[in-house]
């Protein structure tokens, strides 16, 4: 059995990213987003019997699909926390197809949503058990969250493979232009150069501040489908074409080799179940919670040898006007992080690019499109290929 | 540690990593070695990582390594490490082969490099806990 062409998403919800909730939670931002993709969708509650949440990371509570599917009227047949951090929502995407293709349900209501800001998502959650291993052998060393995790993975691909500060900064304004294009981005026009990248504070060497994402309020949501129910869709059904998913270490000291991540292994999945190569994609739409999380996922990924993500960004343009179109919403560092939808934002992008809903920004002829979900510091990877 | 108070996180050893944490605090590296594969482990556990054997032994390592990533911290996001930015955070792989999450102290920012040799420093902060850091091996210009 194959997961391609069994199953399509039909409907997004996506709620604009804010700097602080106001008074929103997160359940009633995802009870909003799931409102939306079920009205994209053409669906009532009733018509869905599958759902899938990826946690928010601020409210940990025990039976997410429970809650929400009792807030929504919604009771499914299929339920589950999807908890792979940035890989959630394309993880999702996977795991809806595979139960539809399974016959379990037809229908599969995919939501995340963070009622979050800065000083929330920083300060220290208290933990009813500090015995896993990260709190006992390094978090007594003061890391800076993950923001640390990608500061050593972006050092050591500096000293293995002559990586530059430039080329890094380069992803970061490409995907600003981006957001310049998308008035939803919470950096919505406020262009930055290469020179305000590298002025910008180091936070964690060799990481500035304008190269890490920024967590916020938000959510997302997205409706996968059986055949049958997407050839009644209201909108172009977006097909999944290719999934894979791998991962290798929570630590990156347990990393094998912190400058190459589990996508060497789960975009070669999806390539090939999709039956196409890196090189036929109209639409790259990737996990970019920093600038080198992009560099090395372009590597992985197969866009280009390991070592050489540095000078293929400086050769691409990789604007919605450009020859290698790359998180044309932004990004998360330009649209802002909201917890796990931020992963989402890539799926959601990818959907609108693919059905022609992109606006200002839409790509000419987009028809296939490469989607990577990434949790962790490059531990967990989830990688679609999307296609018409 | 300059008076008051230690107000970092501390570990919490438990059955599997308590000869650990005994180890600095007598100032010694000790590290689980599988007895069926061979293997040097951390960080320590039930079992084997490698070969799934529960046949471990702790041994004495060398205590040196050389730097495998590092990063300057500059904006604490624990409060207690406020006062100590900007710090070194970096992975060291030991000689035995397992790599760790650790600082690096008696070294200035600018002279941290990727490949350094490093020697294993211990440092006290309470009476019960001793973390282990490394500083830069004495000696000869190495790159």
């Amino acid at each position: 059995m194959t997961l391609k062409r069994a199953a399509a998403i039909t409907g997004i919800g996506e709620m604009k990213p804010a700097r602080s909730p106001d008074g929103k939670t997160a359940l009633g931002i995802m009870a909003e987003v799931s409102r939306l993709a079920m009205l994209d969708a053409g669906l009532e509650p009733k018509d869905v019997d599958g759902l899938l949440i990826g946690p928010p990371i601020t409210e940990m509570v025990p039976m997410w699909p429970s809650v929400l599917g009792e807030y929504l009227g919604v009771h499914p047949s299929y339920l589950n926390v999807v908890d792979l951090g940035g890989a959630a929502a394309a993880g999702m995407v996977w795991r809806a197809a595979a139960a539809i293709a399974a016959g379990q349900c037809r229908t599969v209501l995919c939501v995340t949503g963070e009622a979050s800001d800065i000083e929330t998502f920083y300060t220290p959650r208290p933990r009813r058990s500090a015995q896993l291993p990260y709190r006992e052998f390094e978090v007594p060393y003061g890391p800076m969250g993950v923001n640390s995790g990608y500061a050593l993975i972006a050092q050591r691909h500096m000293f293995e493979h002559g990586t530059t500060p430039r080329q890094l900064a380069k992803i970061a304004v490409d995907q600003r232009t981006n957001a310049c294009a998308n008035p939803d981005a919470l950096f919505f026009d406020r262009p930055i150069t290469i020179d305000d990248v590298l002025a910008s504070p180091l936070v964690v060497d060799p990481l500035h501040l304008l190269e890490i994402v920024m967590p916020c309020t938000g959510g997302a949501a997205f409706v996968v489908v059986s055949p049958e129910v997407a050839r009644r869709a209201p909108q172009p059904a977006v097909w999944l074409l290719g999934a894979g998913e791998h991962a290798t270490h929570m630590m990156l000291s347990q990393s094998r080799n912190i400058t190459t991540s589990p996508i060497a292994v789960s975009a070669p999945r999806a390539f090939k179940m999709a039956g196409v190569s890196p090189g036929d994609v109209d639409l790259v739409s990737v996990y970019d919670c920093y600038t080198i999380t992009v560099l090395v996922t372009l590597e992985d990924a197969g866009f280009c040898p390991k070592g050489r993500g540095g000078p293929f960004v400086e050769e691409h343009d990789l604007t919605y006007r450009g020859d290698l179109p790359l998180n044309t919403h932004g990004g998360q560092l330009s649209f802002g992080q909201p917890g796990l939808a931020g992963g989402a934002s890539h799926v959601t992008e990818a959907v609108r690019q693919l059905q022609g809903r992109a606006g200002d920004r839409q790509r000419p002829n987009c028809e296939l499109a490469f989607v990577n979900g990434n949790g962790g510091t490059m531990s967990e990877q989830a990688s679609l290929v999307l296609g018409r | 540690m300059t008076g008051g108070e230690y107000r970092k996180p501390l570990p919490q050893p438990n059955e599997n990593s308590r000869p650990f944490w005994e180890g600095t605090r007598a100032h010694e590296l000790r590290l689980q070695r599988c007895r069926q594969c061979g293997k040097h482990i951390f960080y320590p556990r039930a079992v084997c990582p490698f070969c799934l054997s529960e046949r471990l032994e702790w041994v004495t390592a060398g205590g040196e390594g050389k730097i495998y990533s590092y990063t300057v911290v500059r904006r604490a996001m624990h409060p207690a490490f406020q006062d100590d930015v900007p710090y070194v955070l970096a992975i060291v792989e030991l000689d035995e082969g397992p790599r760790l999450t650790t600082n690096i102290v008696a070294a200035a920012l600018d002279e941290v490099r990727v490949d350094m040799r490093v020697r294993a420093a211990y440092d006290d902060v309470t009476p019960e806990i001793t973390l282990l850091k490394f500083a830069p091996v004495p000696g000869p210009e190495v790159n």
